[in-house]
């Protein structure tokens, strides 16, 4: 774990069953720690590769690393165990869980990670109240509420405290503010970022949306990069 | 892996509306099952504990079953009799101790009315081995004097002194009636939960007595006109009965005294082991029971596909939730054990809520069942069967888990980390 790639692509090649190429991408880098933007239109391939990396989809070709660990060397069950203990994942929409309250939606990670339980010192709820309270959800009300009658600003803070909860070094962010307006998609943004590097969490952040790369370390398209999409 | 469970229990608890009638079509099927075995088990233990005590049953040559059917359990009728004067060649036996002369045919408002002597009383038994009790009265001393069972005082609303008026045959009453002739009761037994419950005891000169005038079957005009007097004058013995019970000198004679009784020369006889007989009985009877058993075990199975089906038709709309607990970290064999815990859980609560029903139902019907039907309650609380039912079903349930397991672990793989909805 003393690699300083968060997320270290080479080489890597991967369609659907009976589809063309759709990813081929020589490199692409994530520092630890680092917060970086990655634009790509709708269909361009962002959650496929959200979910190479996870580990959920295996390439045909090529490696990916994530936190130093080859995905495609690791057997299905340490790649399983990896992502739940080192990933934090925010959705576009729907991220929650409809049947659990708000905190034991926070604290679903530490239901299947032993590492995230034993890093928030087995008081998973605890530390789920501190983390919504800090993205500004305080009331004790709505803790117990269920999810369903949050808004979806609500809802996308309260993902946010799932991903960080356990304290997970890889956050990955596929279109979170896509449903939210204007000023609720900054403040999140801002919110999001916070609490990365007060984390010291690397952030994978994809949108379509260019105008909100300002916001980050980094940007990269990832049109430039896949060459997939460049030959055809 | 609680964590898991309690998932599967809120993911239940969501869809409550639907878990429910699951879980209710569970519970009814298993309810169905339990109530056929217990009802198997309760009459054979009620037909098992009528009679206790008697080693055989004489009477005019049928077959065994009807025998015992209409002497012990006042079902059906008896083809023929056996005459007064073999009952006595019978009853001196040196291998036998006592005997119990019975005499069947007529009754009084749906109830049996049965003759006998005061040896009834001292020698019959039932359950294991209880004599029968007179809570009120005494036995009857005179003729026209009846011992009424339990059911007959309850039922009919009678007590000492009541005047019972007999049925020739088994008519509902009227123009066969011996309306001449009144019977006073003067005893009420206790409770059995066997037949004799249901029975009306007069004597056998009672009996007699009253047929006086009806040799032909029906009333002879005349009848009317034979006075109290000169029936006393007459010798009231009894022609012919329908059977008799008998207690051996030493069982171990059991097969030996059978066999002479039925083939000894003169007027043939029929004896039969009331425990034989019954376990023929049982024989006959058992066809029936595998066919209601296999029938409520074909119902328990499809509880078990609504279960299956249930589940499977959530899926769809979980694909979402499905993909949301892979990405919190939830490994393949989460979701495999979430979906086959919801099937279990569906099965577990649906099989107790069964076995809940039954005994609900048999504290209700209860009592109903042991006075109409002799059914025997005791023993029929909860048993290994309802146990093993409760494991099997929970067990098939959980196996059953394992297609919309398969089921939704293909498509969490195929999904990724997110639903194209």
């Amino acid at each position: 774990m003393t690699d300083s790639k968060a997320v270290s692509i080479r080489n890597l090649e991967f369609a659907w069953p009976d589809s063309p190429v759709l990813l081929d991408i020589a490199s692409f880098e994530l520092k630890r720690g680092e917060r970086l933007f990655l634009r790509g239109p709708s269909g361009s391939g962002k959650s496929t590769l959200l979910g190479l990396i996870a580990g959920v989809l295996e390439p045909q070709a090529g490696h990916v690393e994530v936190l130093g660990e080859d995905m495609a060397a690791l057997p299905g069950s340490k790649r399983d165990r990896l992502r739940a203990d080192c990933l934090g994942v925010i959705f576009q929409m729907f991220n929650l869980v409809p049947y659990l309250s708000v905190v034991q939606n926070v604290t679903l990670p530490c239901r299947f990670s032993a590492g995230r339980r034993e890093a928030v010192g087995g008081h998973p709820v605890e530390e789920a109240k501190r983390l919504l309270a800090r993205l500004g959800l305080t009331d004790a009300n709505l803790l117990e509420r269920s999810v369903t009658e949050l808004s979806v600003g609500q809802q996308q803070r309260v993902a946010v405290a799932r991903a960080l909860i356990g304290g997970p070094q890889l956050l990955i962010a596929d279109e979170p503010t896509s449903a939210l307006d204007a000023d609720a998609r900054d403040r999140f943004i801002e919110l999001l970022n916070e609490e990365a590097s007060r984390s010291g969490a690397a952030l994978l952040f994809v949108s379509h949306d260019g105008a909100l790369a300002s916001h980050f370390d980094r940007g990269v398209d990832l049109a430039e990069i896949n060459q997939a999409r460049a030959m055809t | 892996m609680t964590g898991i469970l309690g998932l599967a229990w809120r993911s239940l608890m969501n869809r409550r509306g639907s878990a429910l009638l699951t879980i209710l079509a569970v519970a009814l099927s298993v309810a169905l099952f339990l109530g056929v075995d217990k009802a198997r088990n309760g009459a054979r233990a009620g037909f098992d504990n009528t009679i206790a005590g008697t080693d055989l049953i004489v009477g005019a040559p049928t077959g065994q079953i009807n025998l015992l059917l209409y002497s012990v359990f006042r079902l059906g009728n008896a083809t023929a009799e056996i005459s007064w004067d073999t009952y006595q060649d019978v009853a001196a036996r040196d291998d036998i101790a006592w005997t119990v002369p019975v005499s069947l045919g007529d009754s009084h408002r749906g109830f049996r009315v049965m003759g006998t002597d005061q040896s009834y009383f001292e020698h019959y038994k039932y359950g294991d081995g209880q004599p029968l009790r007179v809570v009120e009265g005494e036995r009857f001393a005179d003729i026209y004097e009846a011992v009424i069972g339990a059911a007959v005082a309850r039922e009919l609303g009678y007590g000492i002194g009541s005047e019972i008026v007999l049925t020739h045959g088994l008519g509902a009453g009227g123009l066969t009636d011996h309306e001449n002739r009144p019977f006073i009761v003067k005893a009420v037994l206790a409770p059995t939960g066997t037949p004799v419950d249901q029975t009306i005891h007069i004597p056998l000169e009672g009996m007699t007595a009253i047929h006086v005038g009806w040799e032909s079957g029906t009333k002879n005009p005349m009848a009317d006109t034979i006075t109290e007097e000169m029936i006393r004058s007459f010798d009231l013995t009894p022609k012919s009965i329908t059977a008799v019970f008998v207690g051996l000198e030493r069982r171990g004679t059991i097969l030996s005294t059978q066999r002479a009784l039925n083939t000894r020369p003169g007027e043939p006889l029929l004896a039969i082991i009331p425990g034989v007989a019954l376990g023929e009985l049982w024989q006959v009877t058992s066809v029936v029971e595998r066919a209601l058993i296999a029938v409520s075990i074909f119902v328990i199975a499809v509880g078990l596909v609504s279960v299956l089906t249930s589940i499977l038709t959530s899926l769809n709309e979980r694909r979402r939730e499905m993909s949301i607990l892979r990405a919190t970290g939830a490994r393949p064999g989460h979701i495999f054990f979430l979906m086959v815990a919801e099937a279990g859980l569906l099965g577990f609560i649906g099989a107790v809520t069964g076995i809940v029903l039954v005994q609900v139902g048999l504290i209700l019907l209860g009592p109903v069942l042991a006075s109409s039907y002799g059914v025997q309650l005791s023993g029929l609380g909860l048993s290994l069967t309802d146990l093993w039912t409760l494991l099997a079903v929970t067990g098939a349930a959980l196996l059953i888990g394992v297609v919309p397991a398969i089921t939704a672990l293909r498509r969490s793989l195929a999904d990724g980390l997110t639903v194209k909805l």
